[in-house]
């Protein structure tokens, strides 16, 4: 069954755990965005939903980092964060290895990815899930691309990732979605938390509306760390989304800066079937 | 290489009920395993979340680790801020502070 749906958002841990400290106008702007992200996902009646997401040492280390990974189990645990500080209770999240496993199998016609039948999910993956699916209750698939521990994979890949990953989705029949998860620019879990490069978002997320690949493609390390901190690295998850839905073109439903949740704070999606 | 170590210990500290709660209860026992400089030992031990920044510690560990320490956000953020004006700039890795 081709994909289902392709989508995008924030994951920064401030948005559940330090909701009340945000300018409430633009907060709820940002919620009412995901709430609609929830709607149009549902709509699309999705079996299962891949998350790509950028983990933060919830799961793979320096001592064996993957570039690319993909979860391959009936559950998963999380999230590991302080339950105080994230506000969201830990708990068990359905998973599904039978699909998960016939995914992988094909992801590997094109990607070296690494799989993991155990899997503990991060911010990355439980705050949009508690705004995706608040029940926790749709078995998910956890893709991981690493973000955090440079040498980083190239964009160039991240974008075959997820290339691969919508081969993959369009091959079995059950019905899948996807969502990336990440920052644009960003400086979380700096002295400089909150600050926040909204001209380099915009223009990002234009190159990524418009599925300008060689402008997407385009951005070193170096120029995303000094234009987009060291949390821009995570732009790697939204150009996945973008190799998922080739030759379409995506719709920001939402772009606030909110310092206090440290993140531009992003809805969008991809316009599959065009 | 012995941040790589600082490193491992606050990944496995995050992620491990079991092993929390036996640093909790005996912090040196748990530190004799890890290749550690003493500098690293007291920052992990005193906690000097300040310290810790400055040796570079990704920040996303220490994030958890400072929450694990039961610092609130604005406390984590000053405690960084004031770890470089003690020790000076961040030393190793990409989360520097930069110009704001
Ligand atoms: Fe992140």
């Amino acid at each position: 069954m081709p994909l289902v749906f392709a989508g995008a958002c924030s994951h920064a841990p401030g948005i559940t755990g330090r909701a009340e400290r945000a300018e409430p106008a633009a907060r709820d702007r940002f919620y009412a965005a995901l709430e609609r992200l929830r709607q149009a996902l549902e709509a699309a009646r999705p079996d299962a939903l891949i998350v790509v997401a950028a983990e933060h040492f919830a799961n793979f280390f320096m001592n064996n980092m993957p570039a690319f990974a993909l979860g391959m189990a009936d559950h998963y645990e999380g999230p590991i964060e302080d339950e105080r500080f994230l506000r969201i209770a830990r708990r068990r999240v359905p998973g599904h290895r039978d699909l998960s496993e016939r995914l992988i199998r094909r992801v590997m016609d094109e990607i070296d990815v690494a799989y993991a039948e155990e899997w503990l999910l991060d911010h990355g993956i439980a705050v949009p899930l508690s705004f995706l699916t608040p029940r926790f209750d749709l078995p998910i698939i956890p893709a991981n691309i690493n973000c955090q521990g440079p040498p980083l994979a190239p964009l160039h890949r991240a974008y075959a990732f997820g290339r691969a990953l919508r081969s993959a989705a369009d091959a079995v029949p059950e019905r899948v979605a996807l969502i990336g998860t990440g920052g644009l620019s960003h400086w979380p879990a700096t002295p400089n938390s909150g600050k926040i490069n909204e001209a380099w978002d915009r223009e990002f997320l234009r190159r990524w509306s418009a599925h300008d690949k060689a402008a997407l493609l385009s951005y070193s390390d170096a120029e995303t760390y000094r234009e987009g901190g060291q949390g821009g690295f995570e732009i790697r998850t939204f150009i996945a989304v973008a190799g998922a839905a080739a030759g379409a073109t995506g719709e920001v439903w939402c772009y606030e800066p909110i310092p206090i949740f440290a993140v531009g704070c992003t809805v969008a999606v991809m316009h599959l079937g065009q | 290489m012995s941040l790589y170590h600082v490193q491992k210990l606050l990944y496995l500290l995050n992620r491990d009920g079991e092993l929390r709660r036996r640093f909790q209860g005996d912090r040196a026992a748990v530190l004799e395993g890890y290749e550690l400089t003493a500098e690293e030992r007291g920052a992990i031990t005193a906690p000097d979340i300040g310290l810790l920044y400055v040796l570079g510690v990704n920040g996303q560990l220490l994030m958890h680790y400072a929450a694990l320490c039961g610092l609130e956000w604005n406390a984590y953020l000053e405690a960084m801020r004031d770890g470089v004006r003690r020790h000076g700039p961040v030393r190793a890795g990409v989360y520097a502070m930069v110009p704001d």
